[in-house]
């Protein structure tokens, strides 16, 4: 009995050790996050992009204009097509309001409504609102390397820290030159796979990396996704704080 | 003779009034649970109809795949041309566009600041063109407060959902959804009435409001989720509905927004529940009529050997044995009848009475999201005055002919030998 326990106890000592020399050959989860949020996070953005949703009845094209400020404050306007020109929303700390102009209303989207699809997209206001940096929501395991796209990757398993998180888990594959996360295998707290994100293009704009053109795709959805573009970006552009207020939404 | 034997049950009250009491009562019984069941039974299917599944329904096939979900975004595009189409190739339907989506009701403040919120489940029905729907969704019935919509931007709430977020009459209120192709969509609407349906699943957080508005805010001109057909003579026909269904359906077309037909069986697993109901409640009147047959054969039986002595006497006098075996088969037709027509005049009563009044078992479906009516009512149908002579007079009359034999058994000298003690 005493052999079994001893033999139980070393083959364990050796599974762990090997496993603490198979991870030791990989940098730091949480220091690759860290340069991820470095090279991402500015201080301030003014972007204009276009939002292409491939549904299942045709492809619609969005464009918008969007003010962000940290990771609390942001404000987007939607200047096409027609029947989306107006709408506005902002976002200050946890809060969601909408404004819509033929309704004249600005409304505030909170609780399981933030899960709701935003335009009929495959991005959710949620997905929306996490614009906090990812070393504030999620600590980081290296757990190997793979070419995805031609590009040499680490993998990358993340744990929310959070309760609240949008997604409990993710997997990760960061481009080890450019520290831009160019898969995502986002997981809710059942384990199961609600949506992937893959970035087909990246511009450098000074002397960061940025994702320029990529796809959301909600796998509880049919579809082709929606494709996200970057047409322009300024970071750390000095935004007046009227831009993030109510008063906004109706201007 | 039949004079005879009446004056002689009438006279013997041990002769007719407990059989009649026994026979009536089995009788009652056995007409008021089949009335009881046929009338849950069509109540679900008949709700099912007029809220969800029509007698069929028109929807894309690729709405249908997702049926359960109401994926108005997948919904028919060129309806007007379709309706036009199936109107002239089944002119013994009446059909009715309907659209079923999901959103939000925003009440706000004086300032236009959001007071309140609520998911909600939006029915668009045509409110001011057919006065059908609204008879058919049972609107005018569930009314609690206000009145039903009259003019375009008005609408109904759960009675529920106003308690709960504090909406009163003539108050403006937002829905807020995304259109057919995926934008969003906000409306404002003044809320004009309240309902209660009765309905568990929909007095959770009901919105009726007319199709045209929805069609408007949803940006599905010439589009709906479903076009619902009812037989004109209010008959649900399965027979018909599938000659139809193999008419209008294409199998081979490959495009996943060609329009489909489904059957009210093929819908919320009704097709189960009406097989699974036909079954059951033919096993249970079975089983039901057996157990009462049994019983009523039973009193039959005992009446039969009670008169014994009474048998023996009129042998002993000369009386033939087929004449008394007639004589008892007749008394027990005449008790029989009587019995199962004053079982059937109280059973069927006790029915209306159901069937109008209705008992509520809304305390026991609270958490139940099925479209199922919180009040179950009775059913009175032709079959009601009939199914309790099975029982009542068959049995009854069988168990006289049992014990009757009997009569037959009995020889002369044995007679005597009984009279003498």
């Amino acid at each position: 009995m005493k052999n079994l326990t001893f033999i139980s106890i070393l083959i364990l000592t050796l599974i762990s050790i090997s496993t603490l020399f198979l991870y030791a050959e990989y940098p730091d989860g949480n220091e690759i996050l860290k340069q991820i949020d470095e090279n991402l996070y500015a201080k301030s953005m003014i972007s204009t992009s276009q939002m292409i949703v491939h549904g299942r009845r045709g492809s619609r094209t969005m464009k918008l204009r969007s003010w962000t400020e940290g990771d609390n404050r942001s404000f987007s306007e939607y200047l096409a097509p027609p029947k989306d020109a107006g709408t506005k929303m902002l976002k200050l700390d946890d809060k969601l309001w909408i404004y819509n102009p033929s309704a004249d209303r600005i409304i505030q989207i909170s609780g399981h409504m933030l899960r709701q699809s935003m335009m009929g997209s495959d991005i959710s206001y949620e997905d929306m609102m996490e614009d906090n940096e990812l070393t504030e929501i999620y600590t980081a395991t290296t757990i190997g390397e793979e070419i995805f796209n031609k590009n040499d990757c680490w993998i990358l398993e993340l744990l929310a820290t959070i309760s609240d998180a949008a997604y409990q888990t993710k997997k990760v594959w960061i481009d080890k030159e450019k520290l831009i996360p160019l898969k995502e295998e986002r997981y809710g707290k059942s384990g199961k796979l609600l949506k992937t994100t893959e970035i087909l293009e990246v511009v450098k704009i000074g002397k960061r990396w940025y994702p320029k053109r990529m796809i959301f795709k909600d796998v509880l959805k049919k579809g082709e996704g929606t494709e996200f573009i970057i047409e322009s970006i300024q970071f750390d552009m000095e935004i007046p704080d009227s831009r993030f207020s109510k008063a906004a939404l109706r201007k | 003779m039949f004079k005879f034997l009446l004056n002689g049950i009438v006279r013997d009250r041990s002769r007719f009034l407990f059989p009649i009491i026994i026979i009536a009562t089995g009788v009652t019984i056995t007409v008021l649970a089949y009335c009881w069941l046929i009338g849950i039974g069509d109540k679900m299917i008949d709700d099912n109809a007029n809220f969800d599944t029509g007698h069929m329904k028109i929807v894309t096939k690729a709405y249908k795949e997702m049926i359960s979900e109401k994926p108005f975004d997948l919904g028919l595009i060129g309806t007007d041309e379709l309706m036009q189409r199936i109107n002239n190739e089944f002119p013994d339907v009446s059909w009715e566009q309907r659209i079923y989506f999901g959103g939000l009701l925003d009440l706000p403040d004086k300032n236009g600041i959001t007071k309140s919120q609520g998911q909600v489940y939006c029915m668009a029905i045509d409110l001011f063109e057919d006065t059908k729907e609204v008879e058919r969704m049972n609107i005018s019935r569930s009314l609690v407060r206000g009145r039903i919509p009259n003019k375009s931007e008005e609408l109904v709430i759960s009675d529920q959902v106003a308690n709960k977020m504090k909406v009163d009459l003539n108050d403006k209120v937002t829905i807020i959804t995304s259109t057919m192709f995926g934008s969003m969509a906000m409306k404002n609407f003044t809320v004009v009435g309240t309902v209660t349906f009765g309905l568990t699943a929909l007095d959770k957080g009901a919105v009726v409001l007319d199709i045209h508005d929805a069609q408007s805010l949803l940006d599905m001109e010439n589009a709906a989720g479903e076009i619902l057909g009812f037989f004109k003579d209010g008959k649900y026909n399965a027979e018909r509905v599938m000659e139809m269904k193999k008419q209008f359906n294409n199998p081979k077309t490959t495009d996943e927004f060609a329009p489909t037909m489904l059957d009210l069986q093929d819908q919320n697993d009704l097709g189960f529940m009406m097989a699974m109901m036909d079954e059951r409640l033919g096993m249970i009147l079975f089983v039901f009529i057996f157990i009462m047959s049994l019983v009523l054969w039973n009193s039959g039986l005992i009446g039969g050997i009670r008169r014994y002595g009474e048998i023996g006497v009129r042998l002993a006098i000369g009386e033939s044995k087929g004449h008394v075996y007639r004589s008892m088969i007749i008394e027990s037709i005449i008790i029989g009848f009587a019995g199962s027509v004053i079982g059937t005049i109280v059973g069927v009563a006790l029915s209306y009475y159901l069937q109008y009044n209705g008992i509520d078992i809304s305390s026991m479906m609270e958490n139940i999201s099925m479209l199922m009516n919180t009040t179950m009512r009775a059913k009175v149908t032709g079959t009601s005055f009939i199914i309790g002579f099975i029982p009542g007079f068959c049995a009854s009359v069988i168990g006289s002919c049992f014990a009757g034999i009997g009569i037959y058994k009995r020889n002369t000298a044995q007679l005597f030998k009984e009279l003498e003690t």
